[in-house]
């Protein structure tokens, strides 16, 4: 969820916190709870894919040649940084 | 109108019988266990449709009971003391995800030093758990309680649960005459249980989802709405449930208030001592009264606020201690209830009766003497008393 998103208040929300759509986690984009961001150097990815089946979140996305993070949901752990055999990502701290 | 002798506990478990309830999972705890014993002997004899569910724990039971309630079942569960303690966590989920659970509480002290006997301070220790609490004087309220507790539990404003309490032996083991209606009677009152969403697989959703600082602060406030929906609620049904058989219940019940200048405020079997009491000491032309709270949570404010104004002084009257606050927390209550006043009466609190030590109507009496001696004087003694212990 971004913060610029106008939300509901108390009395449209379904009661009990209950969520009436079925998946719908997609929409809650936890992007935002990043504080540093990985950057894949397409020069040094081998496409190992380590980051890819290391990754919490799903959010690498598979290239021909090398690997994308799909900022919507990347929470910015850093495990692809720390599990890159080529040192590859760097964890970059995010500019608000 | 049939008269059936009854302990509280089996007037609890023939009331949750007639109101056909679909789940019940629970586990045994002096001095509950009959409630459950007694329901699971209809179970067996195949009186009952209900689903039995045997589990290892009362965190367990609340644990089923809360995602029965979500396929819109009608569930009940019953406990005491340490196992109402064991299922803490659970209560918040259950009245989180809005489950109208009702559940028949015998209140019994908490370990340590381990006791069996009768006092609040089980459900006292639950009170902000987001739990509806009606406590019973006696076996017929509790039967009539537990029956009305389904209908105001899944009423679409409130979808709460509840919890109603009877105190520990006092009233879960005593036999006493309970007049009982038809089940037809009951069946016709409650209808069967009309829930907003139910988890169902053809139509999947989701309770219990993640819901941080951006959206659980809004379902906690609706959680606030709900509970001020009650008054208005229970005051409809408790007047559809005087229809069909005669007794009148409602928030609170007084005794004297009329013209009373020193009065007792309390919950349970000892509003029929006080009452008692109170008649023998207005005989001699005191001018005592009583008020019986039957609601605890959520507060009623203004009926305890409105039935007080007059009095000019008020002994409150707690079955348990809250360690460290300045009052226990029927008296917190009142005392809070009552500061928008102009006039307070002078309030002192009266711990009693811990760990089911018997109040006598002599300690009573006692109470409503300094309560008549501070209308008198104006002057608090002792803001705590602590009635019935040895020094």
């Amino acid at each position: 969820m971004t913060s610029e998103e106008k939300k509901p208040g108390w009395k449209s929300l379904p009661m009990g916190a209950a969520v009436l759509e079925p998946g719908s986690s997609l929409q809650y984009k936890t992007g935002d709870w990043r504080a540093f961001k990985p950057v894949v150097d397409k020069e040094k990815c081998i496409n190992c894919l380590f980051c890819w089946i290391y990754c919490p979140d799903a959010a690498f996305i598979r290239k021909e040649k090398w690997v994308e993070v799909n900022y919507d949901y990347c929470k910015g752990c850093g495990i692809c940084a720390k599990e890159c055999p080529k040192e590859a990502i760097k964890m970059v701290e995010e500019q608000k | 109108m049939t008269i059936v002798g009854m302990t509280g506990d089996e007037a609890v478990a023939y009331a949750v019988k007639q109101s056909k309830v679909d789940i019940v999972a629970a586990y045994p705890i002096t001095p509950q266990t009959i409630m459950v014993e007694r329901f699971s002997k209809y179970v067996a004899d195949g009186e009952v449709q209900t689903e039995y569910v045997c589990v290892e724990s009362e965190h367990s039971a609340m644990s089923a009971c809360v995602g029965a309630s979500l396929t819109g079942a009608r569930v009940f569960t019953a406990t005491s003391s340490q196992g109402l303690a064991l299922m803490h966590e659970m209560l918040y989920i259950a009245s989180g995800l809005r489950c109208p659970i009702v559940m028949g509480v015998a209140n019994r002290a908490l370990s340590a030093p381990i006791n069996i006997h009768g006092d609040h301070s089980d459900m006292m220790g639950s009170r902000d758990s987001g739990w509806m609490q009606i406590y019973a004087e006696n076996a017929q309220e509790a039967y009539d309680w537990t029956i009305m507790a389904f209908k105001i539990a899944e009423d679409k404003n409130i979808q709460l649960p509840v919890s109603v309490n009877l105190d520990g032996f006092i009233i879960s083991h005593c036999v006493e005459g309970v007049d009982v209606l038809e089940d037809e009677g009951v069946n016709q009152f409650l209808q069967t249980r009309k829930p907003l969403f139910i988890l169902d697989p053809e139509k999947p959703i989701t309770f219990g989802a993640l819901c941080f600082t951006d959206y659980y602060f809004e379902f906690k406030r609706q959680q606030v709405e709900a509970m001020l929906n009650v008054g208005g609620v229970l005051d409809k049904i408790c007047k559809e449930y005087k229809g069909i058989t005669g007794r009148n219940y409602n928030v609170l019940e007084t005794f004297g208030m009329e013209d009373a200048e020193a009065a007792i405020i309390c919950l349970g079997s000892t509003a029929g001592t006080a009452r008692e009491v109170a008649r023998k000491l207005r005989a001699q032309g005191k001018k005592v009264g009583v008020v019986k709270l039957w609601l605890y949570r959520p507060f009623p404010t203004e009926e305890i606020s409105a039935v007080l104004k007059h009095v000019k002084a008020l002994a409150v009257f707690d079955r348990a201690i809250s360690f460290g606050a300045p009052y226990g927390a029927l008296c917190s209550d009142v005392v809070s209830a009552l500061h928008t006043l102009e006039e307070n009466p002078r309030i002192f609190n009266v711990i009693y009766g811990l760990g089911g030590r018997d109040i006598e109507p002599s300690d009573i009496e006692f109470a409503f003497n300094e309560a008549l001696e501070t209308a008198r004087t104006g002057v608090v003694k002792e803001e705590t008393m602590f009635l019935g212990v040895r020094e």
